[in-house]
Parts: structure tokens; sequence; C-alpha cells
């Protein structure tokens, strides 16, 4: 034997690496046919990495003070090496990790992955979802400015409208009476430590519920139905080395897109880093017109069309709640979009303009037109689920195949 | 591999596209005049102009904080001495001359300018940012006499502000001429010249041009060197993504396309 294998011979007696290595990446098998829609899971993971060593180094540099913060920032940006790199890559990263995932959510439902066997993978994904919001939160407040600051408040300020308690668990977030040095310390520990800790966690749990179920493909098939000879799924190959190559391809393209963003459009026309926000905070001064970054403003626009704030945060939590139950309200076996109905199609394109336009009027100033056509597509984000449930139960499909096809 | 190709080809073109189709977001303009385009300029001589400008008429109400005058002399191509010598009037706490390391800060109390301007002069070190160029270069062309205002000057970008017109010696006095537009709305015309500064109306364009790019570099002044590295990085990723994608095509030969 040679000393590399002795060297893993001994460890694989200790630990099982050799074991887990093949587990999940070099005897995981994964279907053939994963399309365009396939990347943005390991692109998921890319960016959660380059947030976590971003912010490593921004924090080296940030002082959480409400006297201090908004200095510190500009002080990144100018006086620290490569500073304005690494911030600019953690702002664009923010933003960037929501359209992966927004991605990534979207294939899920095309390709019906949420599916049984694969419901506690949906409700993982989507308690990553939650945290990445709670953290995307509470890292806008930490450059304080004017945004940063009247987004918290604004948003904080939501859970007042909880009847009895409402009062209570404002103060309780902000830990003062306002938006202060005491909310920016906590938001600081809470994005930093608490957040990424729970998020990596949960990734971990997320992936481990993948290779148990294994990976759902666009055709929606089950590969571990039609086995080889060997035991392998004949439309199976490992996934190292022949999603780890493809991956990469992947990665290099989003790199491409991301790094053009960070060097030469970093503010991407004030949509990732608003206009606003280059004013220090300042208590005293609301600014004319608040709006979350972009990745809020779906549920933002909810928030706004009902004509009750109670109503309104309610229908807001509600649009994102909703979600966890997907899996109970799609009652059609059939996994993928391209062995399902018309109608269903039909719904799931509504859905998805609803979604995108209620994402644009979030970011605009309230109009009497806004939001009326807010109202509409709140109406018919909701009326997805209804119309999914009903139209689920017995819906004409067409046969899935055995094999997956291209 | 040419659906794969196809596909990929296909996402910087669909964000280039979302981001040509999406309105620009707001930049809070405030007042409701038009805002004249401009667009800065980033060369050494216009820069030292506006620095010029910025350091004569502006710090002595205005900071800059954030930047530093040693970080300025060396993008504007100017010595440190010289910036010494010629751009730096403030005195630290001990009342000896700013030093050249030092932020770009000024000496007024802001006891003093909330008593002289009902508000302490903001910081410019990022107004093109939040203000945006197109905002500033107009908002300094648009001050004109208004003897109700307490320091008898007024603007059509943002009317009732606490600013004097500072640079009036140069621009001399402006009146804004209105006009009807049929439908009972008067709209700004343009501006009528009331008395003569030492500047004529193009050396005073210039002069603004000049210090708008300068608050334009003080907003950002890594562009420059964030672009240059930037096509770096491009070229480079381009590269690899030919190395990356013969790698895939060379893995997935063996895997039967049924």
């Amino acid at each position: 034997m040679s000393k590399v294998s002795d060297t893993m011979a001994w460890i694989d007696e200790r630990i099982p690496l050799t074991a887990t290595w093949n587990k999940h990446v070099g005897q995981y098998y994964a279907p053939k046919n994963f399309n365009f829609w396939y990347y943005f899971g390991s692109l998921a993971l890319l960016v959660l990495v380059i947030q976590i060593v971003t912010g490593i180094f921004l924090t080296m540099n940030y002082k959480p003070d409400g006297d201090l913060a908004f200095k510190s920032v500009e002080y990144i940006m100018r006086d620290v090496n490569w500073g304005w790199l690494i911030r600019y890559m953690h702002s664009t990263g923010a933003s960037m990790f929501f359209v992966v995932v927004y991605l990534h959510m979207m294939r899920a439902i095309m390709y019906g992955s949420y599916k049984k066997p694969r419901e506690l993978l949906w409700i993982f994904g989507m308690l990553i979802y939650l945290v990445l919001m709670a953290e995307a939160f509470m890292g806008y407040l930490l450059p304080w400015g004017q945004m940063s600051y009247w987004g918290a408040q604004v948003i904080i300020s939501l859970f007042g409208a909880i009847p009895f308690v409402g009062d209570a668990i404002t103060l309780w977030l902000r830990g003062d009476y306002v938006v202060s040095d005491a909310t920016l310390n906590r938001f600081f520990a809470l994005h930093v430590i608490a957040m990424p800790l729970v998020l990596v966690g949960l990734v971990f749990v997320h992936i481990i519920a993948l290779h148990e179920v294994g990976s759902n493909n666009p055709d929606g098939n089950d590969i571990k139905k039609v086995k080889g000879a060997d035991g392998k799924p004949l439309d199976g190959i490992p996934f190292h080395p022949y999603y780890t190559v493809k991956d990469l391809v992947g990665v290099v393209v989003f790199l491409i897109i991301f790094f053009a963003i960070v060097f030469f459009a970093p503010e991407m026309g004030g949509y990732f880093l608003e206009h606003a926000n280059y004013i220090p905070a300042d208590p005293l001064k609301t600014p004319e017109h608040i709006a979350p970054v972009w990745y809020f403003t779906p549920f933002y626009a909810i928030l706004r069309a009902m004509p009750d704030k109670l109503l309104g945060v309610m229908a807001m939590f509600a649009a994102i709640a909703v979600l966890f139950f997907l899996p109970w309200i799609d009652r059609n076996p059939v996994r993928s979009i391209r062995y399902r109905s018309a109608a269903y199609k039909f719904i799931l394109a509504a859905f998805v303009i609803a979604f995108i336009v209620l994402g644009y009027y979030g970011m605009q100033p309230v109009t009497p037109m806004g939001t009326i056509i807010s109202r509409l597509c709140a109406f018919i984000y909701f009326g997805f689920f209804v119309a999914l449930f009903v139209i689920s139960k017995n819906e004409k499909t067409k046969p899935v195949p055995e094999r997956v096809t291209y | 591999m040419k659906k794969l190709i196809h596909s990929i080809s296909a996402v910087p073109l669909l964000a280039a596209t979302l981001l040509a189709v999406l309105p620009q977001t707001g930049i809070t303009a405030g007042g409701g005049a038009e805002l004249e385009h401009f667009t800065p300029v980033r060369t050494d001589r216009a820069l030292q102009r506006g620095a010029r400008t910025f350091v004569n008429y502006c710090q002595g109400c205005h900071t800059a904080e954030y930047q530093r005058y040693s970080r300025l002399a060396a993008d504007i191509g100017i010595s440190e001495i010289d910036m010494s010598a010629n751009m730096i009037f403030t005195t630290d706490t001990e009342g000896k001359p700013t030093k050249v390391g030092s932020l770009m800060t000024n000496n007024m109390s802001s006891d003093y300018a909330k008593k002289a301007f009902g508000v302490v002069p903001p910081n410019l070190a990022l107004v093109s940012r939040s203000r945006g160029v197109d905002w500033l270069y107009t908002y300094m062309k648009s001050f004109y006499l208004d003897e109700s205002r307490p320091l008898g000057a007024n603007n059509t970008v943002y009317p009732n502000v606490g600013m004097p017109h500072v640079l009036a010696d140069l621009q001399g006095w402006h009146k804004p001429v209105y006009e009807d537009d049929g439908a009972g709305h008067s709209v700004l015309k343009g501006f009528q010249q009331v008395t003569a500064g030492t500047l004529s109306p193009d050396e005073y364009d210039s002069t603004i041009s000049d210090l708008v790019s300068f608050l334009d570099y003080l907003g950002d002044p890594n562009r420059e060197a964030r672009h240059s590295l930037g096509i770096k990085v491009m070229l480079f990723l381009l590269l690899f993504l030919v190395l990356a994608i013969l790698l895939k095509k060379e893995y997935w030969k063996d895997i039967p396309h049924n």
C-alpha cells in the first residue's frame, strides 16, 4: 500500500472520511438531465461562503455604534486596503443571494421538488429563506444610513399592529423606544453570529435531507426505480466528477455577473445600494419615500395593499407562511410542470407575474393606481394556492416517462 | 452542450435587459425643477480646479469628512507639500495647521453654524451619491435673488434652501423667468442676469462643471481603480470560462445522451 492509502485507512478507522465523501459526492448519484435551473443550489452555497468570508473582514473594521457606524463604513470604503472591494462584494452578495434563492425556489416549484418524499427538504429550504430574510434585514441596518434606519423603524413598527402585546414586542425588539444604538448593537450581534450559525446549520440539514431522498429532476420521475445490473440508477451519474465540473461552469458564469456588478455597477442604479443610504441616519428627519431593498418589496407591496395595518401585517406574514404548506396544497402526485395541465401552467405563470409586479410596486411611492394593481396581484398571489389546491385534486396530466428525457 | 451554452449566454443578457428595462430608482430631488444632465469629468486638471473651488468657497461651512487631504493629493496629481501649502486653510485643536493626513474637516462649530444658518451645513463627501450629479449641477446654477429670504438668495431646485449664494461674486445675480404653460401653471423658463459677476456665463458653467466633477470624485474616489481592476477580472474569468466549458465537455463525453 502507498503512503496515501495508508494514511486514508488510518483516518477511516477513526472517522468515516471516505464513506462520507462517497455518500455525498463521489458515489452520490444525481439524475443526468439537470438543466439551467439546477445551478442555483451550488451557487447559493457559493454566495453563502462569499458572504461569510467578506463579512469576517468587514467585522474587523466596522464599529457597531450609533456615532461611529456610518463613519466606519466610509473608513472601510476609503482607508482600508481593498475595503471597497470587500464591502461591495458583501453588498452585492446580499442581493445576489436572493436572486439565486428565488431562482432555486422557482425550480423547486416548477419541477415539484417539494412533493413526497421531499417535504422536509422543502421545509428546511423555507426555513433557510426565512432566516436569510432576517439576516438581510438586520445586516441592512448596520451601515446606519437613512434607509437603514427608517427601513428598520418601519418594519419593526409592523409588530406594533399585533393586538395587546404589539407595543411590548416592538420595545423588546428594539431595546429602546425608537431604533437606536441599542438596536444597532443587538442587530450586529444577531447578524454576525446568531443568524449565520442558524443558517449554516439549516444548510447542512437541507443537504443531508437532499442526499437521503436523492435529487429530483426536470422530468420529476424517480431515477432509483430503474437500476442497472450494478445496482446504480441507469439515469444517474456520480455527482463528482460530472456535476462538480458542470457546476464549475455555472460558478464562473455567476462570478462574471457578480463581479461585473461589483466593479462596474455596485449600486445597481439604486437597487442594491439605495441612494438615501448615503446620508447618515437621522432620527429627526424622515425620508420622503421609504422603500425596502428589492428582495423584500413583493411582501411590502402586499402589506401596503391591505386597507388595514393589522390585516396588512397578517397578509404579509401569510404570504410567506403559505409557502411552507405547498407540499400539501398541491395534491397532484405528478411533479414536473412538463406533464401537468394547461390550467396549472396558467396559474403558475400568473403567480410569477403577480410576484414580479408586486416587487415593482413595493418600490414605488403609493399611488391610487399602484394600490389597485397591488391588490389585484396580492389576490392572484393567494389565489394561486387556492386554485392549486382545487386544480391539483383531479388534474388531467400527461404520462410521466420511466426514464429521464432532456 | 449547445443547450447549456445557450442557457448560459442567456443569463448576462437577461441581467442586462432587466437593468435596462427597470426604471432608475428615485434620487430625492425635492423642488421639482427640471434637472440638467451632467457627465462628470475625471481628469487631474478638472479635479484640481474643482478642489480649488471647494476648499476656497465650500469648505468654510461644509466638511468633506471621510476624505483625507493626502489621498486627494495623490488622486488629483499634486504633491502633499503643495496640498499643505495651497489647499489646507484650517487648523487643528492646538491651533497648528491641519496635517495633510487628516480628514477634510473645517473650523466652524456646529453651534455657530446653527446660529448662522439654522442647520449645520451637511458633510459633502457623499452628496454626489445621495443627490446625484445632475441635481448638484443644476442646483449650483439655480440660485436667484430673493429679498424675502434671510440670506437674500433662493433656489429653484431646492426652494427656501438655508444656503446663501456663495458663488454670487463669480456668477453675479439672477432672477428666474416664469412662463404660463397654458394650463394655468407657471413654469420656469430660465434665468435673467440682474448684475454681472466676475465670470462670464460660460466660465461660470465650467467652474460648476469642475466643482461637481470634484464632488463626484469625493463620493466615489475608487471608481477608476475599480473599473481598471474590473476589466482584468473579467478577462481572467472569460478565459477561465472557456477552460471550464472544455473541462466539462471532456468529462461529459462518456455520458450517453439518450
